[in-house]
């Protein structure tokens, strides 16, 4: 895509290196294949190694835990070279980075983060991330699922989860649940569980219409023994998964910026070659108003993004202004996917397309991480003072 | 009026085609240039110079023999120091060699051992004044630069095919010539030929390719393609980047950016998508043929005639057809 | 072992271009570079011969004006240890030229191994690496789709027209790269970032005289539009009937 406001000269030399370097696996390794993947309701396994080797996972997190070690904006680049292929390949990194690996590394001792954080870098330990159940979407906060702390200082996990990326694919699971019979928010404590713990089960959900190249699965705990060394010993309270939210969130804002920009890219070549009325569709004015306006919010968008990642770069971003930016690029994102569909006309509801495909992804993008609608409550919250939630 | 210098490359004791190419370039050099000799360079296991009236045929004045048991497989290092002896103790205008795989590792060898520039894979060359100006495809294929080359003598490899090898009978007077320096001293040994599997035509040479790509599926498909290029009877088969990657094909079957270029006079290419990669191999064949599903095929950009279809159908019943029409003209 | 290789800024082949208004170059606007194909096979064979054969060097050396350091950061983040610029406001079509300054950068390097692509992507021309071979008096093979070294020993296969030989050659020597050899790694983030730490030294491209230059670029001819014959195997007849008298090629 052109960029048509420059705003590589905003970016350093590493990161558009960054970009590149995943945009060429991405168009190497995950196009040609993705849209077979996403018809067969299959995530491409095979491209794992890879993604480990490109240094994917993590990116952000500290070198010393075999990790790259990057800045944010080249983190948020690297999920919008990896969503531009396919918001499940987006997703699987988020999950295996923001929302595995950071708790890890926010939450865990040293220990673990030494045990955990370079294999899963490496894409050894592949990871997926407990907090939905199937009565607590949006209210995380009333979760039922239980740990109870033994004598020996054990504990025992029973409870089930659901909507979890990677669930049955994942060599550990981080559950958040709630402890010892404390029914409050409060007593939320995150644990590393490894999914081959007798109890431990996941199953992936079937008949879905969005998110299909992706392993969507429901986790059950029924009497799940863990160690005291599985409990993330500096979480505590919902604060502990949401900052988690707020990493992924994060990357979420740049991701779907490459996913509206692949169906921005594929409007506009097919609006070029596209011959009807004895012209490229591309020089009537419906379509050059649908072209004007994908254009105009993807470069809102990226410009949001990149001064949000600056931010956190600098240390004082607020995970409100995360929600604003996950709100909006989620919502613009599905309407360019819509728009672009459309322009297509009946080619675009083919597979061998990608706008229809991103447009059902983008569904799902648009309702985790928090739904639009909770994040419109955040800023309303945070604007007004008061409380919209209940 | 000086004298040109054309190298005759051989093969297994024959003379291959840009040999012809060279000289008979060399030959029309030599005749705009008010009309000095044509001197061949002709090197190779001991009776190669039965070669020489061939070389005569398309206007070699003097065919230089150097005649060595081990030169039976090409030497660069001799044929290098041998050819830039003679061009620099000849005073020749220009020294003109093939851009074929030897010639393109021989002639830079020369120019770089006699200080000279050289220009190489021309489609064409002319006299300006004391200079060459030469036109070279590159990028892709996509732009046509025009050079000139100062110096004298002037060094150019001619691309394969690019001008037709005109007959002018001149008299081919054997020379005989030792090599420059002893084979023996030879950094660069050649321990193995491998031929290119018994019959097959060269890409290089065939007058029609039927090429294969994504769209034939699998390896096994590729058989659609070689019944065609049999029916044709004067085909190669050539193949894209993305088969040769995937191992259906040799790497040197491979045409396009990164791989051989050509130029015949039919290019049938099936199941192929068009990228630009493939394009820049082939654009410069004289009639296209395309046959892909998708009729938004790039392909169907460059081809002259095209069938959207699926090539796995088209193909047998395409052989078919060319095998008729070939018993019946 | 110590292993150079020489590698060339390109634009990518994939863009329509246009020649640019003084009709001696391409229009720049809005091209993306990247290392010429082959080279990039040329540094990876550099980084895997050194993976397997135990500790060495990969140094990288480009010539041209500043921009090119992009493409040595490149390979600097794909694994290369040092990077050199060979400083000159532009590269010339003289591979001559090209071969001296390069051959003065690699004179007394103490290389075992200098490496080229078979030919820049752009350009196409196939003679900077046989030209430094033979300042520089080393043994060279082009054209190389396999090498393999032991002991001091290189033994290549190179691809001929419709055939292939087999060479072996002693070390030091200069390999041209060509399709067989492999692919080039995608940098790692992590690459990318200690790229930045690695030397990447600028120092003037001694050229000397040149004697190709560049008179003008201009598109090749457009073929005249093609048009499609029909669909599927019905539309066979047609095509043959075509070729035989329209075309005749049949």
């Amino acid at each position: 895509m052109q960029d048509f406001f420059d705003i590589d000269s905003a970016l350093s030399e590493e990161e558009r290196a960054v970009r590149e370097s995943v945009r060429q696996f991405v168009d190497e390794r995950v196009i040609p294949v993705i849209g077979d993947c996403y018809v067969e309701g299959r995530f491409p396994r095979e491209i794992i190694p890879g993604l480990a080797e490109l240094g994917v996972f993590g990116a952000n997190l500290p070198e010393e835990y075999g990790c790259a070690g990057l800045n944010n904006v080249a983190y948020g680049l690297i999920m919008q070279e990896l969503e531009r292929g396919d918001s499940g390949i987006r997703s699987f990194a988020s999950v295996q980075g923001a929302l595995v690996m950071y708790p890890i590394f926010a939450f865990g001792s040293e220990e673990q983060k030494k045990h955990y954080l370079p294999k899963m870098a490496s894409g050894e330990i592949i990871g997926c991330f407990g907090l939905t159940e199937p009565d607590f979407g949006s209210n995380p906060s009333g979760m039922i699922t239980m740990a109870k702390e033994q004598s020996d200082g054990s504990w025992v996990l029973n409870g089930a989860k659901m909507w979890i990326t990677n669930g049955s694919q994942a060599n550990v699971a981080v559950v958040w649940a709630k402890t010892n019979g404390d029914k409050s928010d409060k007593s939320i404590r995150g644990f590393v569980v490894p999914t081959n713990t007798k109890g431990f089960s996941a199953k992936d959900q079937k008949g879905k219409l969005s998110l299909r190249a992706s392993d969507t699965s429901e986790l059950v705990m029924q009497d799940v023994h863990l160690p005291a060394t599985a409990l993330l010993p500096k979480s505590g309270g919902l604060k502990s998964p949401l900052m988690c939210l707020t990493q992924a969130r994060y990357g979420i804002s740049w991701g779907v910026i490459g996913a509206a920009m692949a169906c921005y890219e594929e409007a506009l070549a097919y609006s070029t070659s596209r011959v009807m009325f004895d012209k490229p569709i591309g020089g009537f004015q419906i379509q050059q108003q649908r072209l004007a306006i994908m254009l105009t919010e993807i470069v809102k968008a990226q410009l949001v993004s990149l001064h949000l990642g600056r931010l956190k770069d600098l240390g004082t971003f607020t995970p409100q202004q995360v929600s604003f930016a996950k709100r909006n690029n989620c919502d613009i994102a599905t309407d360019v996917a819509r728009e672009a569909r459309r322009l297509l006309g009946a080619n675009g509801i083919l597979a061998e397309y990608a706008s229809m495909r991103h447009m059902a992804n983008l569904e799902s993008v648009y309702t985790y991480e928090g739904t639009h609608d909770i994040h419109t409550l955040i800023l309303g919250q945070a604007v007004t003072g008061l409380s919209a939630f209940n | 009026m000086a004298n040109t210098f054309a190298m005759a490359e051989s093969r297994g004791g024959a003379l291959r085609r840009v040999a012809i190419e060279a000289v008979s370039a060399a030959r029309a050099l030599a005749d705009a240039s008010g009309g000095g000799e044509v001197h061949a360079l002709l090197a190779g296991a001991p009776g190669v110079a039965a070669l020489a009236p061939e070389l005569g045929k398309y206007g070699a004045d003097v065919v230089i023999v150097v005649e060595h048991p081990a030169l039976a497989n090409a030497n660069s290092e001799v044929l290098a120091a041998t050819a830039a002896g003679r061009i620099r103790s000849g005073g020749y205008r220009a020294a003109l060699f093939s851009a074929s795989a030897q010639g393109r590792d021989l002639a830079p060898r020369v120019a770089a051992k006699l200080g000279v520039g050289m220009a190489a894979d021309v489609t064409s060359f002319e006299l300006a004044g004391d200079a060459l100006v030469v036109r070279h495809p590159a990028y892709a294929g996509k732009v046509i630069a025009t050079l000139r080359l100062t110096g004298t003598p002037a060094i150019l490899t001619l691309r394969p095919g690019a001008r037709a090898a005109v007959e002018q009978a001149k008299a081919a007077r054997v020379e005989s010539a030792p090599p420059a320096v002893d084979p023996a001293t030879s950094r660069v040994v050649v321990k193995e030929m491998i031929a290119g599997g018994g019959a097959k035509l060269d890409i290089g040479d065939a007058p029609v390719i039927v090429s294969g790509g994504r769209g034939l599926k699998s390896a096994e498909n590729f058989k659609l393609v070689e019944d065609l290029a049999a029916a044709f009877g004067n085909a190669a088969v050539g193949a894209t980047r993305a088969v040769t990657d995937d191992g259906w094909r040799p790497h040197s079957d491979q045409i396009g950016q990164t791989g051989r270029q050509v130029s015949p006079d039919l290019y049938v290419a099936c199941g192929i998508s068009g990228a630009i990669q493939h394009i820049a191999g082939m654009r410069n064949s004289r009639t296209i043929v395309a046959i892909n599903k998708d009729k938004d095929a790039p392909i169907f950009k460059v081809a002259d005639y095209g069938i959207v279809g699926d090539v796995l159908e088209v193909l047998p019943v395409l052989t078919a057809a060319v095998k008729q029409a070939r018993s019946q003209g | 072992m110590k292993i150079a290789v020489c590698i060339k800024r390109v634009p990518d082949m994939e863009t329509r271009f246009k020649i640019a208004a003084s009709g001696k170059a391409v229009d720049e606007t809005g091209l993306k570079y990247d290392m010429s194909d082959f080279d990039g096979y040329a540094v990876e064979t550099a980084l895997q011969l050194n993976e397997k054969q135990g500790p060495g060097e990969t140094v990288v050396i480009s010539l041209g004006p500043d921009v090119v350091q992009e493409q040595l950061r490149k390979a600097l983040s794909m694994g290369a240890d040092r990077a050199v610029q060979l400083k000159a406001d532009r590269v010339p079509v003289d591979g001559l030229a090209i071969a001296r300054a390069l051959a003065a950068e690699l004179e007394g390097g103490g290389y075992d191994l200098i490496l080229f692509g078979r030919q820049a992507v752009d350009s196409a021309n196939a003679t900077v690496g046989p030209m430094t071979a033979e300042l520089l008096d080393l043994p060279c093979a082009t054209a190389v789709s396999t090498l393999d070294i032991a002991n001091g020993r290189a033994t290549a296969r190179r691809e001929l027209e419709g055939a292939a030989e087999i060479v072996e050659f002693p070390l030091p020597a200069i390999v041209t790269v060509d399709e067989g050899m492999p692919r080039a790694r995608y940098p790692s983030l992590k690459g990318i970032m200690a790229a930045k730490k690695k030397p990447l030294e600028v120092k003037p491209a001694q050229l000397g005289e040149e004697r190709l230059t560049l008179e003008k670029m201009e598109l090749p001819p457009e073929r005249a539009a093609g048009r499609i014959v029909g669909e599927g195997p019905g539309a066979v007849p047609d095509l043959v009937r075509l070729l035989h008298t329209e075309a005749k090629v049949l």
